[in-house]
């Protein structure tokens, strides 16, 4: 990405409503042609920021610009973009071509400038033949689909959208996801997109942006967010099944990196990252636990083992792992791949000793920088 | 096997019959039974004790379409109703629009609207009545202030159906207003959204997506406008009793002075059945050409 400013640039944008939901003091910048998503669990305030770009909610304090512009005041049909709703909003008494054309009638597009688009639209959706349709006599993806097509009809740089798979099952998810990120490059648009589900997050965007109790949690590229989690909650909330957290006191004092104090620390583990083992033991180290459980998922297998003094642990083991409950077994981990975590404030901390952390080397316990609104 | 299947067919058509029967007895006992009575009597010639009632055809028919007061009541009826249907409707949509709003006292407002309804008839003809006084009543005391002549609205034929029919949209709308209410409450407030990022104002949002939305609600209460026209006269029988000189005589009110005023119920009969015709046939219309152009969810 070249120097050029950020098409959306939100700046300690403030929107509280009674009972303190909402966004505090966001600030963020969103790159041109980007797919960007607000990931986060409900009431992170995800939402909220999406309609505050909208314009469906106005800032308390605070200024956005869109492509330069300040609209921090302007209504929602003077800021350029349009939106997919999570229920689809269809207008269920117009037909399907009237309602991907709504918005063009509304802004009295010429006639045969409205045919063209509206062809291109049912084109790319793949909705050719369903025109006359109404809203009621389609399956669900099929309203999804129209309701992408009156967001792309207009051809504005930058489209919004707030949950727009949660209403379908999972597998016309999958597709629909690849879909949308395909349409989201040919038409080299802006897409901010909510979600709760960290699969589509991970799966969609370029940039994600965590957020929890209306401010931002973390901001990267998945792979950022995955193996550099800034905080305990971003470890937790990103990757299933989840990081695995434990408490570090319940760890021998071995594993623990020196600089780091145990009665104050975190300890996460990938569950890809767990070594399980049992009998004979040919690592030098191991914490003990007891096997509780496995699911067979095909080319993985889960297993749940309790560990004293925690909520145990889960470890992904490829392929099919025949484990029978009650197991004694032994846990281990390569040294980089263990997260420390403040303990108190959830912050990820950086181990000093260059032994037990083979990427990081380089400081002193220090938060990262990406948590400092914490 | 197959026995079974057809006994537990009859056992569902025997529920369904019997699921309809209470509604079908109270039906046939109030409505079919009295309407087809009435159709008979209509045929007959009113009987006098010198004189007792003979069939008599159509004759009482042909009386009715030869009578003045006829063609006034129902000009008048006519007035009465294209009147009071369309600016009930309107009225009653415009208060739902803004008590459904984010407004301050938002339930008061709704119970305001609402209270004429809860009033009978005959008490709110009856406070109407204070207000029309001349030169004392509300209206005339307004008027004056304005420097005009007391009005004796209810008295002179130039006034006398208008007043009526102010009373009758009082009355009316508030209550229809309830339905559109409890249908602008069913409308998600996704769609305004969605209209609102498209670009629509408010009144490109109200007549493109709300007010087709609200076309079944529309047609309810439009066919309960149009039943109360010919229904409610309660007010007349408070404020004018008709007159001055049939001014402001509606059909229903007619046909009640007919039978039990001057005790001649073959052409109130007639007056009914011709009531029941014209009311069957605008229905048959209205649902025929309505129903095409309406969107049920």
């Amino acid at each position: 990405m070249t120097n050029q400013p950020p098409f959306i640039r939100i700046n300690a944008v403030s929107r509280v409503f009674n009972g303190g939901n909402g966004v505090h003091d966001l600030s963020l910048d969103i790159p041109r042609g980007s797919f960007v998503v607000l990931l986060g669990p409900s009431g992170c305030g995800k939402s909220t920021t999406l309609r505050l770009i909208a314009g469906l909610e106005t800032a308390d304090q605070g200024s956005i610009a869109i492509d330069g512009k300040d609209v921090t005041s302007a209504p929602p049909s003077k800021r350029g973009l349009s939106m997919v709703f999570q229920s689809y909003a269809l207008f269920p008494h117009l037909s399907v071509a009237e309602n991907i054309i709504f918005g063009l009638k509304v802004r009295k597009t010429h006639k045969d400038e409205i045919k063209t688009r509206l062809t291109d639209a049912l084109r790319v959706t793949g909705l050719e033949g369903y025109e006359d349709r109404k809203p009621a006599q389609l399956s669900g993806g099929q309203r999804q689909r129209v309701a992408l097509a009156r967001a792309i009809v207009a051809g504005h740089p930058l489209c919004l959208m707030d949950e727009p798979l949660s209403n379908l099952d999972a597998k016309l998810r999958h597709a629909v996801r690849k879909d949308i990120r395909d349409l989201q490059q040919r038409l080299g648009i802006t897409v901010v997109y909510v979600t709760h589900d960290q699969t589509e997050a991970m799966s969609m965007a370029d940039i994600v942006i965590l957020m929890k109790d209306g401010r931002i949690e973390q901001v990267g590229n998945p792979a950022d967010l995955y193996l550099k989690p800034a905080t305990a909650f971003a470890a937790g909330f990103v990757g299933s099944p989840p990081m695995t957290l434990i408490p570090a006191s319940a760890l021998p004092a071995s594993v623990i990196p020196d600089g780091l104090d145990a009665n104050h620390l975190t300890f996460g583990i990938r569950p890809e990252d767990l070594i399980l083992s049992t009998g004979q033991n040919d690592h030098p180290w191991g914490i003990p636990a007891t096997v509780t459980g496995s699911e067979f998922l095909g080319a993985e297998t889960f297993v749940f083992v309790a560990i004293p003094g925690t909520d145990g642990a889960t470890a992904r083991l490829p392929g099919r792992v025949e484990i029978s409950p009650g197991t004694e077994v032994s846990l281990s981990w390569a040294g980089a791949a263990a997260h420390w975590f403040d303990g108190e404030r959830g912050h990820r901390l950086t181990p000093t000793i260059p032994g037990t952390s083979a990427q990081d080397t380089k400081i002193t316990s220090q938060p990262d920088t990406a948590t400092s609104t914490l | 096997m197959n026995e079974m299947a057809r006994l537990q067919k009859r056992r569902l058509a025997l529920y369904g019959w019997m699921l309809a029967a209470p509604a079908l007895a109270l039906m046939s006992l109030f409505a079919f039974y009295p309407a087809i009575a009435t159709f008979w009597h209509s045929l007959f010639s009113r009987g006098t004790s010198r004189r007792p009632s003979v069939f008599a055809g159509f004759e009482n028919y042909g009386d009715l379409f030869a009578d003045p007061t006829f063609w006034t009541v129902a000009t008048n009826n006519l007035i009465y109703a294209g009147v009071t249907i369309p600016v009930s409707i309107i009225f009653a949509l415009v208060m739902a629009l803004w008590a459904n709003a984010h407004i301050p006292a938002r339930s008061f407002v709704r119970s305001a609207y609402f209270t004429p309804t809860i009033l009978p008839m005959i008490a709110a003809a009856n406070l109407w009545l204070f207000f029309y006084t001349p030169d004392l009543g509300v209206i005339d005391q307004i008027t004056g202030f304005f420097g005009a002549s007391p009005t004796n609205w209810l008295g002179q034929p130039e006034t006398a159906l208008a007043s009526v029919i102010i009373v009758t949209i009082w009355k009316e709308a508030g209550f229809f207003m309830i339905f559109y209410l409890a249908a602008l409450q069913t409308i998600p407030p996704d769609l305004h959204e969605a209209a609102r990022i498209e670009g629509a104002g408010r009144w490109t949002y109200t007549r493109r997506v709300l007010l087709p939305l609200l076309m079944p609600t529309t047609i309810f209460v439009f066919v309960n406008a149009m039943i109360n026209s010919v229904k409610l006269i309660d007010h007349l029988f408070i404020l004018t009793k008709g007159g001055p000189n049939n001014a402001s005589k509606l059909i229903l009110y007619w046909i009640w002075e007919m039978a039990f005023a001057y005790f001649d119920s073959p052409h109130a009969a007639a007056m009914t059945i011709l009531v029941l015709l014209a009311l069957g046939l605008v229905a048959v219309a209205q649902f025929r050409l309505v129903e095409k152009r309406t969107h049920y969810r």
